[in-house]
C-alpha cells in the first residue's frame, strides 16, 4: 500500500490528471443514474433550452430531453462498450499472437498472412461494409470492431513474444513436457505484460474515437441510447448559432482519451526502464 | 540495380495481390454474411415470389464466382453495377464525388505536408527549449480529439465567431478554382490538424536521431551553425524515413475525409459512402469501399517502393 502510494506521488503531473480524470470518469459511469433525477431518454421540457434555464444546468437537447442526463448516462454506454469491445480485441488478438509465437510454423505464417490482408484495408471502410450487410445493433458493432482491431493486437502480441519465446525458460518448460497452453499462460504471458498493458490503454482510446465517430455517422449507437457521439450530430445545428452545448460530448470523449494517454505516457515511462536524471 | 528492381517488382507483385484479395474480400463479405438481402429491401410483407423476382432483377440468383468476374470485369470497363436505392449507374453517382475528395484531400496535403516538415524541423533545431515543449502538448492533444470536435471547434471559430469561412462546403462545379479552395479551406484543415502531429514527430524523431552520428559532430567541430548542420547535413539523410510517413499519411488522409466530409456536408465519396450504408446500397457501398481500399493500398505501396528507391545503401551492393 505504501508503496503505491509513493509511486502515484512520483507521477508527473499530466499523469496525476490523467488518472483523476479516469477515476473521475468510471465513477460517473457506474453511479450514474444515481446522479440525476431523471431517465436517460425521459423528455422532460420544450426542445433546446438554454443552458442554465428552468433548472436544466446543459438545457435540453433536440427532443427536450435533459443534456446533462444524458451526458451522464452517455458515459455509461459509451465507455462501457468501448471497454467491453477492447476487451475482446485483447482476447482474440492476445490469444492468437501468443499462440503463433508458440506454435510457430504454418499455424504462424497462415495467422500472419491473414492479418496482413485483414489490415491492408482501412478499419473505418471495412466496418463500414460489414455493418451494411449485418445492419447496426450494439451486439455486432463490439464483435465487428473487436475483430477488427484485434489485428493490431495481434501483431504486438506477436512481436513482444518473439522475443521471450526463444530465451531458456520457456525451452526448459518445453523440455519438462508442460503444454501449449501452460507455457503461454505461466512463461510468456507475465513477460510480455508491459508492452501489452500500455497497448491496451492506447487501443481502448483508438477504439472510444472509433465508436464516437461511427456513431456519430449514426451508424453506431442506436438511438434513444444516449451516447456521445450521436449527441454531438443530433445537437450540431446549435452551432451555428455559437452555442457550445453540442461541444460538450465531444470535449468529454477528447478529455478522457487525453487522460488515458498521459497516463500511458507515462507506464510506459516507467516500464520501458529509462530513468529521471535524479 | 537489378537487385533493387528485383525488390520493387517483388513489392509491386504483392500489392496486386492484396488489392486481389481484398476485391474478393469486398464481393463475398456481402455474400457470407447471414441475411437474405432481397428480403430485406422488400419488407416482410413481400411474398416469395416478388422476393425470388427482385432477386432475378438483380442478378442475385447466379452463382457467386460468376457474379464476381462480371463485376471485376465490368470496374474494368468502368462500371460499377447500378445502385439499388436510386437505379442510377453507380460509376455515374460516383465520378464527381471522387474527384471533389480527391480534390480536398490535395488541399489538406498541400497544407499540413510543407507545415509538418517546418514544425519539424524547427521542434528538432529548438530541442527541449519551450517551444518544442508546446508542439509536443500540442500534438498530443490533437491526435486524442475525435475528428468531429476539431472540425467543430473550427466552425464555431473560424465561420460563426468570425465569419472568415463558410461552415457548409458545399462546392459545384461551375465554382472557380479559387472559389473552390476557399469552400474546401475548412474541412481541409481540419484534416490538417487530425494528421500533421504524426509526420511533425517523426520528422523531428528521423533528425534527431541523425544529429547523434559522428558525421554530423565532424559538422560541429567545424563550426557550422547550428540551422546549417540540421538543414544541410542532417535532413537530406533524412528525407527517406520522411517521405515515407509522408505517403503513409496521405494513405490515412483519404479514410479521414469520410467524417470531415459528413460535418461539413461536402459532397464527395466519404458523404456518399455514409449515406448509402444507412441506405444498405450495396453496390454503392461496395465500389466505394474498393475505391477507398485500393487508394490506401496504393498510397502504402508507394510508400514501400520510395524507402526502397532512397536508401542509397540498395543502391551500391557491397
Amino acid at each position: 500500500m505504501a508503496q503505491i502510494w509513493k509511486l502515484l506521488k512520483s507521477a508527473p503531473p499530466t499523469a496525476v490528471f490523467g488518472m483523476v480524470v479516469i477515476v473521475l470518469y468510471i465513477f460517473i459511469a457506474v453511479f450514474g443514474p444515481m446522479l440525476t433525477p431523471y431517465g436517460e431518454s425521459e423528455i422532460v421540457g420544450s426542445q433546446f433550452i438554454p443552458r442554465g434555464e428552468q433548472g436544466f444546468i446543459l438545457g435540453t437537447d433536440n427532443l427536450g430531453r435533459d443534456m446533462l442526463t444524458r451526458l451522464i448516462y452517455g458515459a455509461r454506454n459509451t465507455i462501457g462498450i468501448a471497454f467491453v469491445t477492447t476487451c475482446l480485441a485483447f482476447l482474440i488478438g492476445g490469444v492468437l499472437g501468443l499462440l503463433a509465437t508458440t506454435l510457430g510454423g504454418w499455424a504462424d505464417q497462415l495467422l500472419g498472412r491473414l492479418v496482413d490482408v485483414l489490415m491492408a484495408i482501412p478499419i473505418l471502410i471495412f466496418a463500414l461494409l460489414i455493418l451494411t450487410i449485418t445492419g447496426t445493433s450494439v451486439p455486432v458493432l463490439i464483435l465487428v470492431i473487436a475483430v477488427l482491431d484485434s489485428t493490431r493486437v495481434f501483431r504486438l502480441a506477436r512481436s513482444v513474444s518473439m522475443n521471450i519465446v526463444v530465451l531458456d525458460f520457456v525451452e526448459a518448460a518445453r523440455l519438462r513436457g508442460e503444454g501449449t497452453w501452460w507455457i503461454i499462460t505461466r512463461e510468456i504471458l507475465p513477460n510480455s505484460m508491459p508492452p501489452l498493458v500500455a497497448e491496451f490503454g492506447l487501443r481502448f482510446c483508438f477504439v472510444f474515437l472509433f465508436i464516437s465517430a461511427l456513431s456519430f455517422l449514426g451508424l453506431g449507437i442506436q438511438p434513444p441510447t444516449a451516447d456521445w457521439g450521436s449527441m454531438v450530430r443530433d445537437n450540431a445545428t446549435l452551432i451555428t448559432y455559437g452555442d457550445i452545448t453540442p461541444l460538450l460530448p465531444a470535449a468529454a470523449i477528447a478529455l478522457l482519451t487525453v487522460g488515458v494517454n498521459f497516463v500511458v505516457d507515462w507506464f510506459l515511462h516507467k516500464t520501458s526502464g529509462i530513468r529521471d536524471d535524479k | 540495380m537489378a537487385n533493387i528492381l528485383k525488390m520493387v517488382a517483388q513489392r509491386l507483385t504483392l500489392g496486386l495481390l492484396t488489392l486481389f484479395v481484398v476485391s474478393l474480400i469486398i464481393f463475398l463479405g456481402v455474400e457470407l454474411l447471414p441475411g437474405d438481402f432481397a428480403q430485406e429491401i422488400l419488407g416482410q410483407s413481400a411474398t416469395p415470389e416478388t422476393v425470388a423476382a427482385f432477386r432475378r432483377e438483380l442478378g442475385l440468383d447466379l452463382p457467386a464466382h460468376t457474379r464476381y468476374l462480371d463485376w471485376l470485369g465490368g470496374i474494368f470497363q468502368g462500371d460499377f453495377g447500378k445502385s439499388f436505392a436510386s437505379g442510377r449507374d453507380v460509376s455515374d453517382l460516383i465520378g464527381g464525388r471522387l474527384l471533389n475528395t480527391l480534390f480536398l484531400a490535395a488541399v489538406a496535403a498541400a497544407i499540413s505536408v510543407p507545415v509538418a516538415m517546418a514544425l519539424g524541423i524547427l521542434a528538432a533545431l529548438y530541442r527541449n527549449t519551450i517551444f518544442d515543449r508546446t508542439i509536443n502538448v500540442f500534438t498530443l492533444t490533437s491526435i486524442s480529439f475525435p475528428d468531429f470536435f476539431v472540425a467543430y471547434i473550427l466552425i464555431l471559430f473560424l465561420s460563426v465567431s468570425w465569419n472568415i469561412f463558410p461552415s457548409i462546403s458545399n462546392v459545384s462545379s461551375d465554382l472557380g478554382f479559387w472559389q473552390h479552395v476557399y469552400r474546401v479551406i475548412l474541412p481541409a484543415l481540419t484534416l490538417t490538424l487530425v494528421i500533421i502531429a504524426h509526420m511533425m514527430r517523426m520528422t523531428r524523431a528521423a533528425i534527431i536521431n541523425l544529429l547523434a552520428s559522428p558525421y554530423i559532430e565532424m559538422a560541429m567541430l567545424k563550426g557550422i551553425s547550428r540551422s546549417r548542420i540540421v538543414t544541410h547535413h542532417a535532413l537530406p539523410n533524412a528525407l527517406a524515413p520522411i517521405i515515407n510517413v509522408i505517403v503513409i499519411n496521405l494513405a490515412f488522409l483519404v479514410v479521414g475525409v469520410v467524417v470531415v466530409e459528413v460535418v461539413f456536408v461536402y459532397p464527395g465519396l466519404g458523404q456518399l459512402l455514409v449515406d448509402s450504408v444507412s441506405k444498405r446500397d450495396i453496390p454503392v457501398v461496395q465500389a466505394s469501399c474498393l475505391i477507398f481500399a485500393a487508394t490506401y493500398i496504393l498510397l502504402n505501396l508507394t510508400a514501400d517502393v520510395l524507402s526502397i528507391l532512397t536508401n542509397p545503401r540498395l543502391l551500391h551492393p557491397k
